[in-house]
């Protein structure tokens, strides 16, 4: 549209009333409509019970007759030091994610990028793309017949070796790399897709002048294919940092489960909230803790949008 | 300009290949071999164990190939037969799940991208702001379960997987490349807004159209989050990836996947059952995915981009 027609535009739109707007453009609210009472129903209806965080919680009474106690139920949370806990697990694991992801990712990238056969190029992303296809439950079950110590795959080899049997499934410390590695394996694929897609976007003739000028693959690399990624790079990792504090539910839920040996390690915000709601029927803790998340993320997305503004507009979420 | 490019071409090809991009390539090249190989082995794995032997498997552990060819474990969970139940509920909500959201998510999309729509800043905030903020899982459950009456209700795992302001924002961006002059030479001709959108924008967003379609397919048919949330044991027939949840972690879904065949859990072979129903709950995705991939790449790189 130009400029002037927008002026015009506008000036109309000012003019009318509320009434007569809604009137206008009524066809397009009524497209609009179910989307709309689709997250009222599922998004906005819930608000109204965080109320639970600031009760305690009584089947018979429903949230709204609870006896109110205020903050308690995040006093407790905060003296106990468990939410500490559950917040360095998952932000710790997060950023494990986040940056070995992208690392991992971005590498992946330049190599098939250095892939000269087409076909070579096309089989072995199908196959990295294959681990995001599955389910989370399938995950699970695909990491236990690897790990587990009476049948898995790791120790029927250690075994054959006449090796020590490893056992993983009672010892926290090993966790938080075998989670990181399985993330890395279901998400890689994926998460390349962009960075390929980038790297294909780069004009063929700056790299083919490089080549003309000398540069080796190396100098390729690391002058013109890296310094052109890094906008999508940058705002990849933004898009991943305003959800820090969102932890992986299916990923840790499906491989740990309810295997308390192991939560020392890899309890995250998530698992712990599923297990309140529903295994100890805990509403109030369990809606103490996911306001806070829910609270902090909101806060940490906006942070990072407003600064984000002020360096790069073109960069920020919103 | 034609001649110069040709020039630089043959230029290049001339250039013989340095030593470092030969140990680039080579390194590429095994690298990403080695990469995907890591990618497929854990299938293979689980592949062969649904054809082995109980015994060996009790023997030795699970095998990257089967030692004792079996059919044993296909053969009783086919029998069993609640794995065909649980294959037809998942594709009645995944066909249906993805025919509803799918118009929901285009009709929106497309609405929320025209310019003289006076709602559409007002509903896209309306729509972004459930992502950045939710109530968290349990006033959801609690809605869910004492206000909307949905435990043990299909409608409680169907719900929820029809949108996501992701796809929205996704089909959003998808509407943005059609020019706006469609739009205006339809309201020339004195179409309505709906019939605009019927016969003149929904035939140009068929890329679109497969590449949302795909994803929302894709989340229906791994859904196991919201059963377990809602779907107790009252439920006989549970999703696909539920039921494989079940089968895996709970005795009594293993016996019943099996039902009637062995009177005692020692007769089941169960490792290999267990697998048996695994390949087949994720079968039909992993022979289909490689024939639609290329939509997942499109929503991907055109995802990236912010709303």
């Amino acid at each position: 549209m130009k400029s002037k027609e927008k002026v015009a535009v506008k000036k109309y739109k000012s003019k009318l009333t509320f009434w007569q707007k809604v009137w206008q453009s009524r066809i397009l609210l009524l497209m609009c409509l179910p989307a709309v009472v689709f997250f009222f129903l599922f998004s906005y209806m819930p608000m109204p019970g965080i109320y639970v965080a600031f009760v305690k919680y009584n089947y018979r009474s429903g949230i709204f007759g609870s006896k109110f106690v205020g903050f308690q139920n995040f006093k407790f949370l905060f003296t106990s030091g468990k939410l500490l806990s559950l917040t360095t697990n998952t932000i710790l694991y997060n950023l494990a994610f986040i940056i070995l992801g992208n690392v991992l990712a971005v590498f992946v990238a330049i190599l098939l990028n250095e892939v000269r056969s087409k076909y070579f190029v096309k089989v072995s992303q199908t196959i990295m793309f294959l681990p995001y296809f599955i389910s989370q439950v399938l995950v699970g079950i695909l990491v236990y017949y690897l790990l587990n110590y009476d049948s898995g795959f790791v120790n029927s080899i250690l075994g054959a070796l006449g090796m020590e049997l490893w056992q993983p499934y009672s010892d926290a410390s090993v966790w938080p790399a075998i989670l990181i590695i399985v993330y890395l394996w279901q998400q890689t694929g994926y998460n390349s897709v962009v960075y390929f897609a980038a790297i294909m976007g780069i004009d063929e003739s700056m790299l083919e002048a490089a080549k003309v000028d000398g540069a080796n693959g190396f100098q390729r690399i690391r002058y013109i294919i890296l310094p052109s990624l890094k906008g999508t790079i940058v705002i990849l990792l933004l898009f991943a940092l305003g959800g820090i504090v969102k932890g992986n539910f299916g990923l840790f839920y499906n491989i740990i489960g309810t295997n308390s040996l192991l939560y020392s390690t890899t309890d995250i915000i998530e698992t712990y909230v599923y297990r309140a709601t529903m295994t100890d029927f805990n509403f109030s803790t369990a809606s103490a803790v996911g306001l806070y998340q829910s609270v902090i993320g909101f806060v940490i997305v906006m942070v990072v949008n407003f600064v984000v503004k002020k360096i790069e507009p073109d960069y920020s979420l919103f | 300009m034609a001649k110069q490019d040709k020039d630089l071409m043959d230029s290049s090809a001339k250039i013989k290949l340095g030593k470092s991009d030969m140990i680039i390539r080579g390194f590429a090249y095994t690298f990403v071999t080695l990469y995907a190989l890591c990618c497929i082995i854990p299938f293979i794995i689980i592949i062969s164990t649904s054809f082995t032997a109980e015994s060996v498997i009790n023997a030795s552990g699970v095998q990257f190939l089967p030692k004792e060819f079996t059919l044993k474990a296909y053969q009783m969970v086919l029998k069993g037969g609640t794995i065909f139940q649980s294959y037809g509920l998942t594709i009645l909500m995944t066909a249906t799940g993805t025919f509803v959201g799918l118009s929901i998510i285009s009709m929106t999309g497309y609405a929320l991208q025209r310019q003289d729509f006076f709602f559409r800043n007002v509903i896209s905030f309306y729509v972004y702001f459930t992502s950045l903020f939710s109530a968290g899982l349990a006033p959801y459950y609690l809605l869910m379960t004492q206000t909307y009456k949905l435990k043990d209700n299909y409608l409680a795992v169907w719900l929820p997987l029809l949108m996501s302001p992701w796809l929205i924002i996704l089909m959003k961006n998808f509407v943005k490349a059609i020019p706006h002059e469609i739009t205006e030479s339809g309201k020339i001709d004195g179409a309505g807004d709906f019939r605009i959108f019927l016969s003149l924008i929904l035939p140009m967003l068929k890329p679109a159209l497969a590449t949302i379609g795909l994803f929302l397919a894709l989340g229906y048919w791994n859904e196991w989050y919201q059963s377990s949330l809602f779907l107790s044991s009252k439920v006989d027939v549970k999703p696909l990836q539920y039921m494989l949840y079940e089968v895996v972690n709970k005795t009594d879904a293993l016996k019943n996947s099996v039902a009637g065949q062995y009177v005692t859990l020692t007769d089941i072979p169960t490792v290999s059952v267990k697998m048996a129903n695994a390949v087949l709950a994720t079968g039909p995705v992993v022979l289909v995915y490689p024939f639609v991939q290329k939509y997942f790449v499109k929503g991907i790189t055109v995802g990236a981009v912010k709303g």
